[in-house]
């Protein structure tokens, strides 16, 4: 009889990792799982979630490194892209199509609406494209599947925080500085990360079985820009009936109040009140139907 | 009294399988056609005839105690793979309720998460904690990762730059690590080839009493029998059987169809075949010394073709015999032309036999390839006529075959009329 005469390196690794993971006496006892069809009510699974926590970080991590590899440039881009956007806007909608920026400076006017915009439609973007992309997790592990769409915002957000320093610069340059009404702003903000969320989980969801929405997706965000006027004009007092129209879409008041709370400006109250209100139904609503989905999401994808 | 490691009870799950063309992914268009349809469909009664429900596990219920190795056995599309998705989380039972005490560790997910753009400090990190490992876990354990997998000097390379060897490496110190206290293997699944899984698997078992309690999915009977001492027979998306190993095996093979019991034919006339020759294969037989026992290691085997030989049928035939592992690894080649030329069978129906008087093959499954053909080119050839079990006898030890041992090239050949029963001609 003749012995396996040497073992390639990498099967005597397995051995010793089966061997390593057979020796192990049970660590803890308190890991307890039932799995069972479980009942529709419950929209989000926070304890599972905190659970998790750690790789929603890593997840984000992986996401916000992957991003620029093998970039001459890097993080960079972060800061370039809305700094082209704002000098095309300002050539084209300002100095070509004579659209009004009140008293403010309008390359400080375009950039404040556009980073908002930038951290909305980005995070939308990648949130729905984000399921689909970890297929092979998604088929082959368990883990919280909100996880994936939330990671992906997460790492947007990091982009969007990068860009600010655009924002920064462009404040410091024309002489704005930040108003009393900052909070505002912020809370803005988090208004749009809601309505991000909402529409990037929802859409991940729906793309897991209809891939449609992966053309769906890009084209509608370019609509969604023209129909948010704000982000590159100043909104006219007196308007007709479709104007009016375009202002029901909540990114208007909302990235209009980011941009006003900042530089220090009217802000639409009401606006942002119902933009913070539809937000909320909008994430649980969101929430609700990726709970409702994400366990097909092995079967399907 | 301990708590069950896993505990499974009424579990079924089903799934819905459209007789489309289209497959599973559907457009948005499709869909929407599809719904607008689906009311004139029920009016004209043909609802229904588009989607079939599957039950891919129906009723399944057993209980593992913490510290036993069981096996999962059944045959291809029984639900084991359902079985194994549901124990690990990935899909949800549509019935039942699994309870899981310990955390749950599988080697079919070895490397899941990897990232190629990522560093390989980067990726333990990473896949660590997509396994289910804390961060500090990782800091405390980065150390041993890194020296296990022996690519301390690429840590800040991208894993895309590894070399296949160190990124499988990489991948496994990680999932070492985990240290889970339930172990889910798919053989089918599993890296590796069947000697280390085999090696692996009898590692796993010398520490029996580690408390790690195993999940073994295989077809491979040998394995099962070596390592678990429990088995569950999967048919159907049943349970069919669940107790001792040896009883469920026996069970197993005895039960109709599965494997061919030593000296019974199989029947070729409806094989996947190749060759349009006068000449064809009708059945086929395999056993051991002696037609009542199974082939073993180290010992001898009998293969009997039956042959149907018609009209115009070459006088210089030719017949070949062919074993070959579940990898497709050829380990086994005979052929007539080599001991017997040149070879003429009469019209009609002829035994021929293969004796191999030392074989020296590993327990596990082989598939049996057969061919006749002349100097022209083949009659007939089914490359997987039959499969035939080598069981490791009890006096074995099962460590001692590497995957593919030598094979004595030493065989004989025969032929003989159908009608002669037990007299068997030799040249």
């Amino acid at each position: 009889m003749v012995e396996a005469v040497a073992e390639p390196p990498v099967e005597r690794k397995l051995v010793e990792v089966v061997e390593r993971i057979a020796r192990t006496a049970p660590a803890s006892a308190e890991h307890r799982v039932v799995i069972e069809p479980e009942s529709p009510w419950k929209i989000v699974d926070f304890g599972d979630l905190w659970r998790y926590r750690e790789l929603l970080f890593f997840l984000a991590l992986r996401d916000v490194k992957v991003r620029y590899k093998q970039t001459a440039l890097g993080a960079a881009w972060a800061i370039l892209q809305p700094a082209m956007l704002m000098v095309i806007f300002t050539y084209f909608f300002h100095r070509m199509g004579k659209l009004g920026s009140g008293d403010m400076p309008y390359s400080l006017f375009a950039c404040a609406g556009l980073l908002p915009w930038l951290l909305y439609s980005q995070a939308v973007t990648q949130a729905s494209n984000s399921v689909v992309g970890s297929e092979r997790l998604v088929s082959k592990i368990y883990f919280p599947r909100l996880l994936v769409p939330l990671a992906s915002i997460g790492a947007v957000i990091v982009d969007f925080i990068v860009g600010c320093s655009l924002l920064v610069f462009m404040m410091i340059w024309k002489g704005y500085p930040p108003s009393a009404q900052f909070p505002v702003a912020l809370v803005a903000l988090a208004a749009l990360l809601m309505h991000a969320t909402a529409a990037g989980t929802l859409l991940a969801a729906l793309n897991v079985r209809y891939r449609d929405f992966r053309y769906v997706v890009p084209f509608g965000i370019q609509l969604l820009m023209f129909a948010t006027p704000t982000i590159y004009m100043e909104l006219p007092a007196e308007h007709g009936k479709f104007f009016t129209l375009l202002l029901l879409n909540p990114l208007t008041p909302l990235i209009d109040a980011f941009r006003a709370g900042l530089l220090g400006d009217d802000i639409p109250w009401v606006g942002l009140c119902m933009g913070l209100a539809s937000g909320v139904v909008a994430l649980v609503a969101a929430f609700a139907v990726f709970r409702k989905v994400e366990d097909t999401f092995a079967d399907v994808i | 009294m301990r708590r069950p490691a896993i505990r499974v009870d009424g579990l079924g799950k089903k799934y819905k399988i459209t007789h489309e063309a289209r497959g599973r992914y559907k457009t948005l268009r499709e869909s929407v056609m599809d719904l607008a349809a689906a009311p004139f469909r029920r009016l004209k009664g043909e609802s229904g005839t588009t989607q079939e429900e599957f039950w891919a596990l129906k009723d399944v219920a057993f209980e593992v105690q913490p510290g036993e190795v069981v096996g999962i056995i059944g045959r291809n599309g029984a639900g084991k793979s359902t079985l194994l998705k549901v124990l690990s989380r990935i899909t949800k039972p549509t019935t039942g309720r699994v309870e899981l005490n310990g955390r749950v560790g599988s080697l079919l997910e070895v490397g899941t998460g990897f990232h190629p753009e990522l560093t390989g400090r980067e990726n333990v990190y990473l896949n660590g904690s997509i396994l289910g490992m804390t961060r500090r876990e990782i800091d405390r354990k980065f150390d041993e990762i890194v020296a296990f997998a022996e690519v301390e000097k690429f840590l800040d390379t991208p894993v895309k730059r590894y070399s296949s060897g160190m990124y499988v490496r990489l991948a496994f110190a990680v999932a070492a690590h985990l240290e889970p206290e339930i172990l889910i293997i798919d053989e089918v699944l599993a890296v590796g080839d069947a000697s280390f899984q085999k090696k692996c698997l009898g590692k796993m078992r010398e520490s029996a009493d580690s408390g790690c309690t195993v999940l073994l999915v295989s077809h491979q009977m040998a394995n099962v029998r070596d390592l678990c001492g429990k088995a569950v027979w999967l048919s159907e998306g049943r349970v069919r059987a669940n107790a001792s190993t040896a009883m469920v095996i026996d069970e197993y093979t005895a039960d109709s169809g599965v494997r061919n019991a030593p000296g019974e034919w199989s029947d070729l006339r409806h094989a996947l075949r190749t060759g349009t020759g006068p000449v064809r294969f009708r059945a086929v037989s395999c056993y051991g010394a002696t037609p009542s026992d199974p082939p073993v290691p180290d010992g001898s085997m009998n293969i009997i073709a039956r042959l149907d030989s018609g009209v115009g049928a070459s006088r210089d035939l030719r017949i070949e015999v062919r074993l070959a592992d579940q990898f497709h690894t050829r380990v086994f080649q005979a052929n007539s032309f080599e001991v017997w030329r040149p070879l003429e069978l009469p019209q009609g129906e002829t035994l021929v036999q293969f004796s191999i008087d030392q074989l020296h093959l590993a327990p596990g499954t082989y598939g049996v390839y057969l061919s006749v053909g002349d100097a022209e080119g083949y009659h007939d050839v089914i490359s997987d006529a039959l499969r035939i079990e080598v069981l490791p006898t009890r006096e074995s030890e099962p460590q001692r075959w590497s995957e593919l041992s030598l094979v004595t090239r030493s065989f004989d050949f025969a032929v003989r009329p159908v009608e002669v029963g037990s007299a068997s001609i030799i040249q």
